[in-house]
């Protein structure tokens, strides 16, 4: 193919990073660890896959560094698939990151599934061509790593559990912390950016939009259809189902089910109907119980 | 109807997945009353309906589940106005519902990395270029004789016309450029 010189592209920009996201909502990404996992995820309805060599349970299960995946197994799922294929860097790991666009990845996840390379920093996301998307706990969390250049929010829930709690809880952080802003005069604003621990411009952009400047999924729990429908209604605007899939009795089933939840969360009778005989879910763990090293949530600030 | 309040046009979004509240917030800023489609009911009573970007898989499988196809070509074939971008494109084309006669070539482009801005000239459009975001975006790859086209780019058509429907292989709606919807809603209530 021959690009045509006379329209001038701007490629990476803000706006093409931030609209693949927009592209995605409504959706459903599901993590994936084999290319047969990504072609099922596909006719199941994902709109996006997440290509990792171990899902969060199984990373919660085996201990050690976590770390991204082989090239050979990004690769191969790319080929398996026409949707988005996302892969996941080490918070602070630029150097992973550079590899994930040099494999032509559509979106690099900075996560906190995999063991944290930085204790100070995260990625300079500004430095690069490949779009980022970021998990947060709060408000304060995703604004600074927007500030970083990230282009696309996830709550972040406790990966790996099977427990919904942490990600209402994160959710629900966001939302209300975005309800405050509009409440507060400019005075009140420069005080709570900086208690917000956020970029100022942000925070303004926030209280002024009601909502975060770019799109924010939720993540780290949802094993259920009706997970799903209780995020979206909580103001999530699409879902990453990460060991809830392939970590349950029948994967293609509740691929579909999640699907269908999503785009009908409005509507119990659809849930319901999702919800019918998709035999047993991941096995779980109630994350209070939990020892505070094994939370993965904490990693990133 | 006298009595009724002068409403503006009731367009319909396909809201199975995708950036279909960014339409639905272009279209009200042209005075449109904007409604998600899920449903085949939730078509009945409209003036236009757009189908948003996304991704044609996961919108084609929604389709599917919905019993949303025959209801959607009838609406087609009824004369209303349909704009259809992107993923949009990829769902009119001869390999889905059939709407349009053309044969669109999914993420034609390449992959993110290769997506972008530009500004293109724009056939029917007045007052300069139009801003188009290509994301991951398909072309056309073959169209019949009652297509026509409306802009190229690399030697393919990303912007046609068909009778009542407009397909767009970008997004105007991302760019805050609303002279392509303008389009639509002009030909509302037109022959």
């Amino acid at each position: 193919m021959q690009e045509d010189p006379s329209v001038p592209r701007d490629e990476a920009t803000f706006t093409v990073k931030a609209g693949l996201a927009e592209m995605l909502k409504g959706g459903v990404i599901m993590d994936v660890v084999t290319p047969e996992q990504a072609r099922l995820a596909e006719d199941a309805g994902a709109a996006a896959v997440m290509a990792l060599e171990r899902v969060p349970a199984d990373i919660r299960r085996d201990g050690g560094v976590a770390r991204m995946s082989d090239p050979a197994m990004i690769r191969g799922i790319q080929e398996a698939v026409t949707i988005p294929v996302m892969a996941k860097a080490r918070i602070g790991h630029f150097a992973e990151a550079q590899v994930l666009e040099a494999l032509e990845v559509d979106y690099v996840d900075e996560s906190e599934v995999l063991t944290p390379a930085d204790e100070a920093n995260h990625i300079d996301k500004w430095a690069f061509k490949v779009p980022f998307v970021c998990g947060a706990t709060n408000l304060g969390e995703a604004l600074r790593r927007i500030g970083e250049g990230a282009a696309m929010i996830r709550s972040k829930g406790e990966a790996g559990t099977g427990d919904i709690v942490e990600a209402v809880r994160h959710l629900r952080m966001i939302r209300a912390e975005i309800r405050r802003l509009g409440t507060l005069d400019d005075g009140e604003l420069a005080t709570a950016g900086k208690e917000l621990g956020a970029p100022a411009h942000l925070v303004r952009q926030v209280a002024s939009e009601g909502r975060l400047p770019v799109v924010l999924f939720c993540a780290g729990g949802i094993a259920t259809p009706a997970d799903a429908a209780l995020v979206m209604q909580l103001g999530a605007e699409g879902v990453f189902v990460g060991s809830g899939i392939f970590k349950s009795e029948d994967p293609e089933r509740r691929a579909r089910a999640i699907v269908e939840a999503t785009t009908h969360f409005r509507d119990p009778a659809r849930v319901a109907a999702a919800s019918t005989g998709l035999g047993q879910p991941m096995l779980s763990l109630e994350t209070s119980k939990l020892e505070t090293e094994q939370l993965l949530a904490p990693r990133g600030w | 109807m006298g009595s009724e309040p002068k409403v503006g046009p009731r367009v319909g979004v396909l809201a199975l997945q995708g950036d279909f509240e960014a339409h639905a917030k272009l279209l009200e800023s042209l005075g449109a009353h904007p409604s998600e489609v899920r449903v085949p009911g939730d078509l009945e009573r409209l003036d236009a309906l757009v189908i948003p970007g996304g991704e044609s898989t996961v919108m084609t499988l929604g389709v599917e589940r919905e019993g949303l196809a025959e209801p959607l070509r009838a609406l087609a074939a009824r004369g209303t106005p349909v704009l259809g971008t992107c993923a949009g494109l990829i769902l009119l084309d001869r390999d889905h519902l059939g709407v349009l006669d053309v044969r669109a070539e999914r993420n034609a482009f390449g992959r993110q990395l290769k997506s972008f801005e530009a500004d293109l000239e724009l056939q029917g459009v007045e007052g300069g270029p139009v801003h188009a975001v290509f994301i991951r975006a398909p072309w056309v790859a073959e169209y019949g004789s009652e297509v026509e086209v409306l802009a190229r780019l690399d030697d393919h058509p990303v912007a046609v016309r068909q009778g009542n429907v407009i397909a767009v292989a970008f997004h105007p709606e991302l760019a805050g450029e609303r002279r392509v919807h303008r389009l639509l809603l002009a030909r509302n209530g037109r022959g």
